[in-house]
């Protein structure tokens, strides 16, 4: 039983690891500020509730501890980081960051859409 | 073996946060290093949990909560202050 459950903390903590290291290298990697907002704000949030949630199963098993501050660190972080995502997203295109030079469709700009139609 | 996936995380998570150094030092425009730094203050959340397994302590939970709020305000403050130039403002109407 103990295997068993050690080794579903392992698996999680491993998933939340790759992740984290996979939104970072995303960050640097890409080549514009929308997609390297894409690859921060969701691979990060996964990896932290994989990791979180380890940590909740952790304390549960081993020690029988119920941590509900945890389970509210996950509901919180899983509610509000996608939001300040898309805020600094809006801010950025207000602001006038350039998209990428190779992306091909952009929604949001008025004067192009107008000379389209 | 737990402990030692545990370290193993901890180094992972410390690697990423230096590439997210790497985009905070670069980064051409404003919005990205405020991505970059949000992004690092979610990985702290993460890096706190992993030391609080790693001690067997719960004393450091109500610590992932407090990083989490203060990422969560800090970076909705920086998009008022790029989207409209104050953060608190004045006007009535």
């Amino acid at each position: 039983m103990t295997e068993i459950s050690h080794s579903i903390i392992i698996l999680f903590i491993i998933i939340g690891a790759f992740l984290n290291l996979a939104a970072a290298y995303g960050v640097v990697r890409l080549p514009d500020v929308y997609t390297r907002n894409h690859a921060a704000s969701k691979a990060t949030t996964l990896g932290v509730v994989f990791l979180l949630l380890a940590t909740f199963l952790f304390f549960y098993i081993e020690m029988n501890l119920f941590q509900s501050r945890l389970i509210l660190t996950i509901v919180f972080i899983f509610l509000t980081s996608p939001v300040s995502g898309h805020l600094i997203n809006r801010a950025a295109y207000n602001s006038g960051v350039k998209l990428w030079d190779k992306s091909v469709r952009d929604d949001l700009d008025v004067t192009k859409k107008e000379a389209g139609t | 073996m737990l402990e030692n996936i545990v370290v193993i995380t901890l180094f992972t998570i410390a690697c990423s946060m230096v590439l997210l150094i790497y985009r905070v030092i670069k980064g051409p425009s404003t919005p990205d290093r405020v991505i970059a730094l949000d992004a690092i203050g979610i990985n702290l959340v993460a890096f706190i949990a992993l030391i609080s397994i790693e001690l067997k302590t719960s004393a450091f939970l109500d610590i992932t909560l407090l990083i989490g709020i203060l990422a969560f305000i800090g970076t909705v403050t920086f998009a008022k202050y790029l989207e409209k130039g104050v953060i608190i403002d004045h006007d009535r109407d």
